[in-house]
């Protein structure tokens, strides 16, 4: 996977074949039960990516009038089925670089390509899990999870089968009549996933989903995400600030530097799956992104701290 | 319970204030109508079913009115609110149109539509329009970006985004200055009414005065107040308590 990127570390074992199917706490491999869930795979061709970015920029003025530069010729190229994940300090623009994706927000110049075509605003192939949710705290959990198929205009019965087969992906099954505010963080996360997944994306796009998540329950949604992406083979770009994190979940992370954005360097993570957070290989994939990262980190703080005091992180800042 | 006690206490000792003004007989009786008096005139009212006709017809008047002004304020209120230009000029304008009383827009009316009903509505209109356009807009304003975000995100466009998604989000910002708009409402409607023969509350309270029957025009001020008082409290009430329960604002009970 991933050749055309540079700083490939070699010590990492290469990507298992199976890779997708996470072995389970007892042992056996979960796949036949969600087969339902997988699109075919016909369709994808090899070369055109599933996701392009190429050369994006973004400007914006500020309140003085002054023209900043957000985020500078981005180029990614994400792979159908590829689990790409973008670190960088906050301020980057990462979560701005998820908005351009989704088509919420307008590039000032360059073009975002799915399938090799550019996107007309927002679409229903590629849906973004806002780090707020957005839920909907009007409608049921299950009326959540239903309203991108009601946009799409799916008839009833369709649409009351999905939800039941979605709900029951992410573990909520009892919860269809609960309202959002009645249910834990966690909880919450994984409806803001089905309700992603509900509308059949072919890109998942997740802002930090799990940031404000104690570890315990962060520990579980990775392990529930990996499942649910090796079940239904979607294509995920995911956003975080935790560089563990994205060893610990991506196929490939992006490390993009402090204002303006850009893609600093791009790694290969060819650990096998599962992974988990603690794993020594973990640590040290992390520990080459984190060397990069703390270099971005420190700019960003001499900016922010720009009374002369130039703060340095010196020690691990990842928890 | 002690809310209970203070109504036990206040509304019967204003009850008995009443009995006691009128028995001192400080004023006449077409001056200062008796409890009894008044009670009186609400039987006879409702027995020769004038008084419920008045409310069929004022009730009818009053909800096509602000059944309008709800749809028209709701447009106007996301229409200013979602265009920069728009707000910038008309919302100064319904911010001091906001400072004309309703009746003032009757002489205008009466040229337009003439002496009939349509005149009335459109005071009635005018009264509670700006309430429920300020009102969108300004909750338009407070609710969370996310949720228009999150709507188009999941393939909502137009009017789908609107109806699914904008306005209920912003339900619960918006439901106070809709009661204030159904309070101007009541309010210009009761008020046009007395200006001509309309058979509504409005004119029977000024068929009161014209026969020096005080009896009545207390009467029909009582109902006045209930019926405003009913809506508010029930209609009103349970919707707002409706929407915190599913927003989870207060804990249900």
């Amino acid at each position: 996977m991933s050749s055309n990127a540079q700083n490939i570390p070699t010590e990492f074992p290469p990507i298992s074949v199976d890779h997708r199917s996470p072995v389970r706490s007892d042992g056996s491999r979960r796949k036949a039960s969600a087969a339902s869930l997988v699109r075919p795979v016909s369709a994808i061709s090899t070369d055109v990516p599933k996701v392009g970015l190429s050369d994006i920029c973004l400007s914006y003025k500020t309140e003085k009038g002054e023209r900043l530069l957000a985020l500078d010729r981005i180029n990614l190229q994400v792979k159908a089925g590829e689990f790409l994940c973008i670190v960088g300090p906050s301020g980057c623009g990462k979560s701005t670089l998820l908005h351009l994706i989704a088509g919420l927000h307008q590039q000032t110049s360059g073009q975002v390509l799915i399938d090799g075509k550019p996107i007309q605003g927002p679409g229903t192939d590629r849906i973004l899990i806002f780090q707020e949710l957005g839920l909907f705290p009007w409608l049921t959990v299950g009326q959540n999870v239903e309203f991108g198929m009601k946009m799409k205009g799916l008839g009833k019965a369709e649409r009351e089968e999905k939800i039941r087969q979605y709900l029951r992906l992410v573990h909520l099954s009892q919860f269809k009549d609960s309202y959002t505010h009645q249910l834990s963080g966690g909880m919450r996360q994984r409806v803001a996933l089905a309700r992603a997944l509900a509308t059949e994306p072919d890109v998942l796009l997740m802002d930090e989903p799990f940031a404000a998540l104690d570890a315990q329950t962060r520990d579980l949604l990775h392990d529930e995400l990996e499942r649910i992406w090796a079940e239904t083979g979607r294509t995920i770009i995911f956003v975080t600030h935790n560089v563990r994190e994205a060893i610990r979940l991506g196929d490939r992370v992006a490390l993009l530097t402090f204002r303006p954005g850009r893609v600093k360097s791009e790694f290969p993570v060819d650990l096998p799956r599962p992974r988990h957070l603690e794993d020594v290989a973990v640590a040290g994939a992390a520990r080459a992104v984190l060397d990069e990262l703390r270099e971005e980190i420190n700019r960003s703080l001499e900016v922010e701290y720009q009374d002369g005091v130039k703060p340095h992180v010196k020690t691990e800042i990842e928890q | 319970m002690k809310r209970a006690g203070r109504y036990i206490i206040f509304y019967p000792g204003l009850f008995g204030l009443w009995v006691l003004l009128a028995e001192l007989k400080i004023w006449p009786p077409y001056l200062f109508p008796t409890p009894w008096g008044v009670g009186e005139s609400l039987w006879a009212g409702f027995a020769d079913n004038s008084y419920w006709i008045a409310i069929a017809v004022s009730m009818r008047r009053v909800l096509i009115g602000y059944g309008i002004s709800m749809v028209l304020g709701m447009l106007l209120g996301l229409g200013v609110s979602s265009n920069r230009f728009l707000e910038e000029t008309m919302g100064g304008l319904l911010v001091s149109l906001q400072s004309l009383p309703s009746i003032c827009w009757w002489p205008l009316a009466l040229l337009w539509f003439g002496l009939n009903q349509n005149a009335i509505l459109f005071v009635v209109i005018m009264g509670s329009l700006l309430s429920v356009t300020m009102a969108m807009e300004d909750g338009r304003k407070q609710m969370p970006k996310i949720f228009g975000m999150a709507g188009r995100n999941l393939g909502a466009r137009g009017f789908q985004l609107f109806w699914h998604v904008l306005l209920p989000a912003s339900l619960p910002y918006i439901v106070s200055g809709l009661k204030q708009g159904w309070a101007f409402a009541w309010r210009s409607l009761i008020t046009a009414e007395m200006l001509y023969v309309s058979l509504g509350l409005g004119q029977v309270l000024m068929m009161g005065r014209e026969t020096s029957d005080m009896n009545a025009v207390f009467a029909v001020m009582v109902l006045i107040v209930a019926i405003g008082y009913i809506v508010d409290g029930v209609v009103f009430k349970s919707m707002e308590r409706h929407l915190q329960h599913k927003w989870g604002l207060t804990v249900a009970t």
